[in-house]
C-alpha cells in the first residue's frame, strides 16, 4: 500500500513515549471528545433548556402581574439553575476543545522548548490529564453544587475544574520557560519538524487561513451591524414585558416569543463566528499533523477535504437555523460529525504511523 | 528562527500571558460580581413590576443593560486576546510557508502583533464610557489591521509549491 509518512526525517521528531507524540494523540482526543461533547448537548440539551427558560420568564412576569413577589424571586433562582446547566455544559464542551488545540501547540512548539525530555513528557502528561480534569470537573458543578463542601460558594467539582485549570497555566508557564532559555541560546535536543509543502499541510494550511478571515470579518460585521442592535432590542424586550405585567394589557406571551427569538438569534451568531475560527485554527494546527499520519495518499486528501468541508456546513447551517429551523441544525450537525470522522481518521493514521515506529525501532520488542 | 517568526511566537506568548493576566484578574475581582449584579438587577425589576413600581423596574432594567454592556466586552477581550495569541504562535511556527520575501512577512508578522494587541485593546476602552467613539475607531482599526495581514498570510500560503 503506498503511504506517504515519511518515516527518516520525521521519526527523530515523534520518538516513542515523547512529550509530542503525547500531546498530538492526547489532543486530537481532547479535540474529537469536546466536539461530540458539544454535538450531544446542541441535540439533547440545548433547545430544551431555551424552551424551559421562556417558560420561566414567562411564569416570572405572570408573578409579576399578580404581584407575587416572593414567587417571582423563587422562579430567577429556578431560571438561575437552568442557566447554570446551559452555561456548564457549553464550558466543558469549549474546554475540552481548547485544551486539545492548547496540546496540539504545545506539541509544535516541543523543537523550541530547552528543557530535559524527561521533564517534556512529564509536562505533556500533566497537561493532557489536566486538560481531561477540567472540563470534566466543569461539567459535574451543576450536579454535585455545595455537597459536602467546606467552603460557602465553591463545590468540589469546582474545586476540581480550578485545580487542572492551575496545571494548565503552570505547565504553560513551564514551556514558556523553556522556550525563553532556547531563545537565549540553549538547545532544545529535538529536531525541527522538516520543511513540507505536501498538497495535505498546504491545503489545510490555506483553508484554515481563510475559515479564520471569514470568521473574523463576520465577527467584525457582527459587531458593526447586530450587537448595538441586539442590546438595545433586548432592553425594550424586558421593559415591554415588565409594562405588559404591570399593566394588565396582556402581550406577555409575545415579548417572552421575542426574547427567545433574539436569545436564538444572538447564539446562534456568535456560535457561527467561533466556530468558524475555531475549525480554522484546528486545520492549521492539524497541518503539523500530517507528516505523522500513515496513510495512503487518497485517504489523507479524504480528511482534509472531509475536515475542511465540516467546518463550512457547520457554521453556515448553525446562521441558517434562523430561516430553516431545526433541519439547518441537523445538517449543522453532520458538518460537526464530518469533522469528528475526519479527526478520528487521522488519529488512525497516527496510530498506525507510532506502530509502524516502533516495530521499526524494536520499542515493541 | 528568523526575526518574523521570532515576532509571531514571542509577541504570541506575551499577548497570551496578557489575556490570563486579564482573565485571571477578571474571574477573582470583577466577574462574579458583575454576574450577581446583573441577575440581580433582572430579578429586582421583576420584584418591582409585582410590587406596581414602574420607574425602579425600568430603572433596574437599565442597570442590567449597562452591567451588561460591560460583561460582554470584558468577556470578548480575555478571550480575543487568548485566541489571537494562540493564532500568532501558530503562524509563529508556519511563517516559513509563507511565500513572501522575508522584508513583507516582517510587515505582515508587525501587522498582526499590532491588530492583535490593538483590536481587543478598543473593546475594553468601550466600558470607560459607553459610545465613545474614540475606543470603537481603536476596535475597527485593529480589526482591519489583523484582517488584511491575514489575506496576506492566506495568499502566501496559496502560492507555496507543491514538494509532491
Amino acid at each position: 500500500m503506498s503511504t506517504q509518512a515519511a518515516p527518516i526525517p520525521t521519526a527523530d521528531t515523534f520518538a516513542p513515549m515523547s512529550a509530542r507524540r503525547l500531546l498530538i494523540f492526547g489532543g486530537i482526543a481532547l479535540i474529537a471528545g469536546g466536539m461530540l461533547f458539544g454535538d450531544i448537548f446542541a441535540v439533547f440539551v440545548l433547545h430544551q433548556n431555551g424552551g424551559q427558560t421562556g417558560q420561566s420568564l414567562l411564569a416570572a412576569s405572570q408573578a409579576a402581574s399578580t404581584g407575587d413577589s416572593l414567587a417571582v424571586k423563587q422562579i430567577f433562582q429556578h431560571i438561575g439553575g437552568l442557566l447554570e446547566d446551559r452555561g456548564t455544559k457549553v464550558d466543558a464542551h469549549v474546554h475540552m476543545s481548547d485544551a486539545g488545540y492548547l496540546a496540539l501547540l504545545v506539541a509544535l512548539l516541543q523543537p523550541y522548548v530547552a528543557l530535559p525530555q524527561r521533564h517534556k513528557k512529564l509536562l505533556a502528561g500533566v497537561f493532557v490529564t489536566a486538560g481531561l480534569l477540567l472540563p470534566v470537573g466543569i461539567f459535574l458543578i451543576h450536579y454535585v453544587g455545595l455537597a459536602y463542601s467546606p467552603f460557602a460558594n465553591i463545590g468540589w467539582a469546582s474545586v476540581l475544574a480550578d485545580t487542572a485549570g492551575a496545571l494548565l497555566i503552570v505547565v504553560l508557564l513551564a514551556e514558556t520557560y523553556g522556550l525563553w532559555k532556547y531563545l537565549r541560546g540553549e538547545d532544545s535536543g529535538e529536531r525541527e519538524l522538516p520543511a513540507d509543502s505536501s498538497w495535505e499541510r498546504r491545503t489545510l494550511l490555506s483553508g484554515g487561513t481563510i475559515l479564520i478571515l471569514v470568521g473574523f470579518l463576520y465577527g467584525a460585521w457582527y459587531a458593526g451591524v447586530d450587537l448595538y442592535r441586539h442590546e438595545a432590542r433586548e432592553t425594550q424586550i424586558l421593559k415591554n414585558l415588565l409594562d405588559a405585567s404591570t399593566g394588565g394589557k396582556g402581550g406577555t406571551v409575545v415579548e417572552v416569543a421575542s426574547y427567545g427569538s433574539l436569545a436564538a438569534e444572538k447564539a446562534v451568531k456568535i456560535a457561527a463566528h467561533s466556530h468558524v475560527i475555531e475549525f480554522g485554527l484546528l486545520a492549521m494546527l492539524l497541518s503539523f499533523v500530517q507528516p505523522f499520519v500513515y496513510l495512503g495518499d487518497r485517504w489523507k486528501r479524504r480528511w482534509v477535504m472531509l475536515l475542511l468541508g465540516g467546518s463550512m456546513i457547520l457554521p453556515v447551517f448553525v446562521l441558517l437555523e434562523l430561516n430553516l429551523g431545526l433541519v439547518a441544525g441537523a445538517i449543522a450537525d453532520v458538518g460537526g460529525l464530518l469533522v469528528m470522522i475526519a479527526l478520528v481518521g487521522m488519529l488512525v493514521g497516527v496510530l498506525r504511523y507510532s506502530g509502524r515506529l516502533d516495530a521499526v525501532s524494536g520499542v515493541t520488542r | 528562527m528568523n526575526s518574523s517568526r521570532r515576532l509571531l511566537v514571542v509577541g504570541g506568548l506575551v499577548l497570551a500571558v496578557l489575556g490570563m493576566l486579564y482573565g485571571l484578574h477578571y474571574a477573582i475581582f470583577v466577574e462574579h460580581q458583575t454576574l450577581d449584579r446583573m441577575g440581580g438587577s433582572l430579578a429586582q425589576a421583576f420584584v418591582h413590576a409585582a410590587e406596581r413600581n414602574t420607574a425602579e423596574a425600568r430603572g433596574a432594567v437599565d442597570e442590567y443593560e449597562s452591567t451588561k454592556y460591560n460583561y460582554v466586552r470584558q468577556v470578548d477581550v480575555h478571550s480575543h486576546w487568548i485566541g489571537l495569541a494562540m493564532l500568532l504562535i501558530v503562524l509563529g511556527a508556519v511563517f516559513d510557508n509563507v511565500v513572501l520575501s522575508e522584508r513583507a512577512r516582517m510587515w505582515v508578522a508587525s501587522a498582526l502583533v499590532t491588530g492583535s494587541f490593538v483590536f481587543p485593546l478598543g473593546v475594553i476602552l468601550q466600558t470607560v464610557n459607553h459610545g465613545t467613539s474614540y475606543a470603537s475607531a481603536l476596535a475597527i482599526l485593529g480589526t482591519a489591521t489583523v484582517t488584511i495581514a491575514l489575506a496576506a498570510i492566506a495568499w502566501g500560503f496559496a502560492r507555496a509549491k507543491p514538494t509532491k
